[in-house]
């Protein structure tokens, strides 16, 4: 079972590494989208410190949603997502394993490159690590969250809209707790703490629902 | 082993067929006949649980499709009319990963024997992107060499191979009917194999 996990994440892990202009708009859209604001509304530190968290995190948002499209569709197709259905393992896995690719590939880069960009908006070293912290814990949510969006947008003419208009509105507690931690924990890591436990709970409620929604979904699109 | 009973589809508001009925049993070849749009590949579909009927239900060893669910896709091969192949991933990839979810445990040299004997020896390490269509096909058939399930569901299985492939891939179905195995097929092609002892069903007649 973990074998047919571990394979269907390896293929679309490998499938990034040879097509890596995927990965890098992403990355790239998030850099840019983020650093646009500094630059339309000043320099002033206060505003700027006020400004980042949610910038920020809504930067993180759309840059997901960007690459969530992709998400089932390619396997779409060329008729391996048929192919993902028919097979003996249960197909929850399957999309667990998809999900968890595309967190990789878009989350956590996310993640990682948050301490730069923290830089532009003057924010605090707690403030950083309380960014990346909540980040860690609300992008995976995203991911699957999304997923249910790609799964039942698929094949649709015009999906991308439409998936943007059925998944933005979720995106709304992560983003409110997401960036709500990071200007709360801004002086002391401490006082974030009931809004990260709270995202790690988004997390664990959706890595235990979401899976199942967006099999569900899937076998409904692909008919 | 394979039933379907009062089976009815719809696309949309169009009825396909309804009252189906038919039973194969091991060791036969059922062939699926019928014009284009007469709704063939929607029948292979439901067969292989992919899409919903109307009415009817499919049984497989006397247990409804739904209710056995993983089992049944497990003794399930199912081959449509896209080939479900990466373009970015080279042929053993492909293969590779294929066999992996089909629960079949390969070996390497298994995977690169069955590429050989498709007749894509020399092509096993291209991105199956560069490849012809009727080599991306033969990638996609492959799987048929290494699958030990006992129903395979074939959609057009002969569309864009050579005449050299539709032998071999003849040979491929014969033998496998000849061990007790299941086969449905769509062609439109004349093939002897759908001419000699198979079984025929005709849609929208």
């Amino acid at each position: 079972m973990f074998k047919v996990f571990w394979s269907v994440l390896h293929r679309d892990l490998l499938l990034a590494m040879r097509r890596r202009t995927d990965v890098l708009t992403t990355l790239f859209f998030f850099v840019i989208v983020v650093s646009l604001f500094p630059l339309g509304v000043g320099t002033e530190h206060a505003v700027l410190r006020v400004l980042g968290p949610g910038v920020v995190w809504v930067a993180a948002l759309l840059a997901s949603m960007l690459a969530l499209e992709r998400l089932f569709a390619a396997d779409y197709e060329d008729g391996t997502l048929e192919q993902l259905l028919l097979t003996d393992q249960p197909l929850v896995l399957l999309t667990l394993a998809k999900v968890t690719a595309h967190w990789l590939l878009t989350g956590l880069p996310l993640v990682l490159i948050a301490p730069l960009v923290g830089m532009q908006y003057r924010l605090t070293d707690t403030a950083v690590a309380v960014m990346m912290v909540s980040l860690l814990l609300g992008t995976p949510v995203l991911s699957l969250i999304g997923a249910i969006g790609a799964a039942l947008t698929l094949g649709l003419r015009g999906g991308g809209i439409l998936l943007a208009l059925l998944i933005l509105p979720l995106y709304i507690p992560v983003l409110v707790y997401g960036a709500g931690a990071v200007t709360v924990g801004a002086l002391a890591f401490g006082d974030a703490r009931p809004y990260l436990t709270l995202l790690a709970a988004f997390l664990v409620a959706a890595l235990a629902l979401a899976p199942f929604a967006s099999s569900a979904a899937l076998r409904i699109s692909i008919e | 082993m394979l039933q379907a009973a009062k089976l009815e589809c719809r696309r949309g508001d169009r009825l396909l067929f309804s009252g189906l009925d038919f039973t194969i049993d091991a060791g036969t070849l059922l062939h699926v006949r019928g014009r284009n749009g007469s709704g063939k590949t929607t029948l292979l579909r439901t067969l292989c649980g992919l899409f919903t009927q109307e009415a009817g239900e499919v049984y497989w060893k006397g247990e409804s499709i739904r209710t056995l669910a993983e089992d049944y896709r497990s003794d399930l091969l199912y081959f449509g009319h896209l080939n479900g192949i990466k373009g970015d991933l080279t042929g053993v990839e492909n293969l590779r990963l294929a066999a992996t979810l089909d629960g079949d445990r390969v070996g390497i040299d298994a995977v690169w024997s069955a590429l050989g004997r498709i007749g894509l020896a020399g092509f096993e390490d291209l991105p199956t992107r560069m490849l012809s269509q009727g080599q991306k096909k033969r990638v996609a058939l492959a799987r048929l060499i290494l699958s030990r399930a006992p129903l395979w569901i074939l959609d057009e299985p002969f569309t864009a191979l050579d005449m050299d492939a539709v032998n071999l891939l003849q040979g491929l179905i014969a033998d496998h009917v000849a061990a007790g195995g299941l086969a449905v097929l769509t062609t439109h092609q004349e093939v002897p194999l759908t001419a000699g002892q198979a079984r025929h069903l005709d849609l929208g007649a």
